[in-house]
């Protein structure tokens, strides 16, 4: 076995990974503006709660978070189970590390597009509604265009965070090879078996690989799209 | 097209209070900054919520708050200029002048984009991206993108506060263009006495809120307890004239009104084409006596009608021409050494006169 040469199971845990961080950051994009703009552009009773609520996974033990996913989500939790009849499972799934991902990854999201949001000129905004436009073709034609760069930034994010997200994942899904095994929950288990120290390394590289490269593609398109809507 | 306005509205501390009705052309709303213009604007284009207002262009109520109406902005179709042009960063030139008409439906479309390109002198900017304009070109981008809305009123906030006097010498004609060609009501927001009184057919004048006077623009100019202190050397009255004739040999233009006659240096449009003249009270000196050997060229005989104070040691002294009005300040001390008196007859010399016609200096 070279340096470079990953087992099955190895390949598995890289592949899965990836699988869930983009599943975990593309399925909050949509939750994550919409909730982003309500806290930046509206006034609503509750809104402090709401707020408070979307950072908790980023003040909270991870392996809580992950826990509360268990007792909800899980076959016998009052939304796993609502979702079973339609044949929507998240317990001890690949599903279930994306959703935990995507709630750890989502404080993260929300914050970084919400800054964005708030820096859009609201008088952009109502040259816009004096020119015919309505609230959502406002918001779909100059607020979000503006947003790019923030939503960008946040994407990238939640999607390190998915890659790197252990505690929650672990309480919520376990770690089962080829369905919920990760990088970091295979790097773990490779740490605990005697001999498991070279493939450990290797996963590790590759860990940092890809958030290097996630980093580089945000900073390079955060920068091109900046350019473009520079005032 | 008629416009009416009648609006009471409370804004931080300021008691906006203005009803008035034009029957078109443009509408300046006039007063010092501060003293709610901008809001009153934002209350006819539906960007803010007014405590009472009742609107109307032509047949279309905008709102009626006793009625319960109330229009949506990107409903009124009003075409809103602002002060700080507002182009949409993240699209070209042609992206920011499609933007309106895209969201205007078809039949009541009545604007021509190449008319409006050519009205504007724009049509080589369409690529570009509005950081690559100048301030100037920027602000008829913006007009533009209003017009191509085809709107029923055109709001116009300070359209030139930001710019320099270089850039604003390069917008004015374009203004005057529009408010010969565009069919529209328009509001014209602003400050500068010069704006106003060369572009306006009606003038409303705010002040702290409430408005204190409307009217013709040659009636509020002779009221010159209405200029903000700050425009006070500007005030004067304005007089439309047109055309008579031409002197060739001097290149001088010959106007005449029923004031008299007028003459100023260039060759504006053919015998009969309106001009707009506009004369500061600052440039007027009185004489009771026809002055002669004098090198003024224009001398206008009228009568005093009346004198008011005007600071510590002036007066404006209001003298009826022929029924148009020509205002002089001159000192107190000259009005006692000449005294003045309403009946008095006496000869205005005019030192300096500005003019506008209605096409800009054609040849």
């Amino acid at each position: 076995m070279t340096l470079f040469s990953l087992t099955p199971e190895e390949w598995e845990a890289v592949r899965l990974s990836l699988k869930v961080a983009s599943v975990a950051m593309i399925a909050s994009l949509p939750v994550g503006i919409a909730v982003a703009w309500l806290l930046a552009r509206k006034a609503f009773w509750g809104k402090s709660l709401l707020n408070g609520i979307v950072h908790l996974p980023l003040v909270m033990p991870p392996v809580v978070t992950g826990y509360l996913l268990l007792l909800t989500f899980g076959t016998h939790g009052p939304i796993g189970s609502f979702l079973a009849q339609f044949g929507i499972v998240f317990a001890f799934r690949w599903t279930g590390a994306a959703l935990a991902c995507a709630v750890m990854g989502f404080p993260l999201l929300v914050r970084a597009i919400r800054l964005s949001i708030e820096a859009v000129d609201t008088r952009l905004e109502a040259a816009s509604s004096t020119l015919g436009a309505n609230a959502a073709w406002v918001f779909l034609t100059v607020t979000l265009p503006l947003t790019i760069p923030g939503i960008i930034a946040g994407m990238i994010l939640c999607f390190a965070k998915a890659m790197g997200e252990f505690g929650a994942t672990i309480t919520f899904v376990s770690n089962i090879p080829g369905e919920t095994q990760t990088l970091p929950t295979a790097i773990y288990t490779l740490t605990q078996v005697p001999g498991g120290d070279a493939g450990a390394l290797k996963l590790t590289a590759i860990s940092i690989a890809i958030s290097l490269g996630a980093l580089l593609v945000s900073e390079f398109l955060a920068r091109r799209v900046g350019q473009r809507i520079a005032a | 097209m008629s416009l009416a306005v009648n609006v009471r509205h409370r804004v931080g501390s300021l008691d906006l209070e203005a009803a008035f009705a034009s029957a078109g052309g443009i509408t300046a709303v006039f007063g010092a900054s501060g003293c709610g213009k901008t809001s009153l604007v934002n209350v006819i284009a539906g960007l803010i919520r007014p405590d009472f207002a009742r609107i109307s262009v032509g047949d279309t109520v905008l709102v009626d708050t006793g009625k319960g109406i109330d229009m949506p902005p990107h409903q009124r179709r009003i075409g809103y200029v602002f002060q700080e042009a507002r182009l949409f960063p993240h699209m070209t030139v042609e992206g920011n002048l499609g933007y309106g008409e895209w969201f205007t439906p078809r039949p009541e479309r009545y604007a021509a984009r190449p008319q409006i390109l050519d009205l504007l002198g724009i049509g080589q900017l369409l690529k570009r991206r509005p950081r690559e304009l100048s301030g100037g070109e920027k602000q008829r981008v913006a007009i533009g993108r209003a017009l191509l809305a085809s709107p029923r009123l055109l709001l116009m906030d300070e359209p030139l506060a930001s710019l320099d006097a270089a850039r604003k010498a390069e917008i004015m004609p374009y203004l005057e263009r529009l408010r010969d060609e565009v069919k529209i009501p328009i509001v014209y927001v602003s400050h500068s006495v010069a704006e106003v009184m060369r572009l306006a057919s009606e003038v409303a004048v705010l002040a702290q809120g409430k408005l204190v006077a409307f009217g013709p623009a040659a009636e509020i100019a002779q009221r010159l307890d209405l200029v903000p202190d700050d425009e006070r050397e500007e005030g004067g009255v304005i007089i439309d004239m047109e055309v008579a004739a031409h002197d060739g040999d001097f290149g001088l233009t010959q106007l005449s009104s029923p004031a008299g006659h007028i003459y100023v240096p260039g060759r504006l449009g053919p015998a009969g084409t309106p001009a707009r003249v506009r004369i500061r009270a600052r440039d007027v000196m009185l004489a009771l006596e026809e002055p002669r050997k004098i090198s003024a060229l224009n001398i206008l005989r009228g009568t005093v009608v009346d004198i008011s104070p005007a600071g510590q040691s002036s007066v404006n002294v209001r003298l009826d021409c022929g029924g148009a009005a020509v205002v002089a300040r001159i000192t107190r001390h000259s009005a006692e050494a000449l005294g003045l008196a309403p009946g008095t007859p006496a000869y205005a010399v005019v030192k300096a006169v500005s003019v506008s016609g209605p096409s800009g200096e054609t040849p």
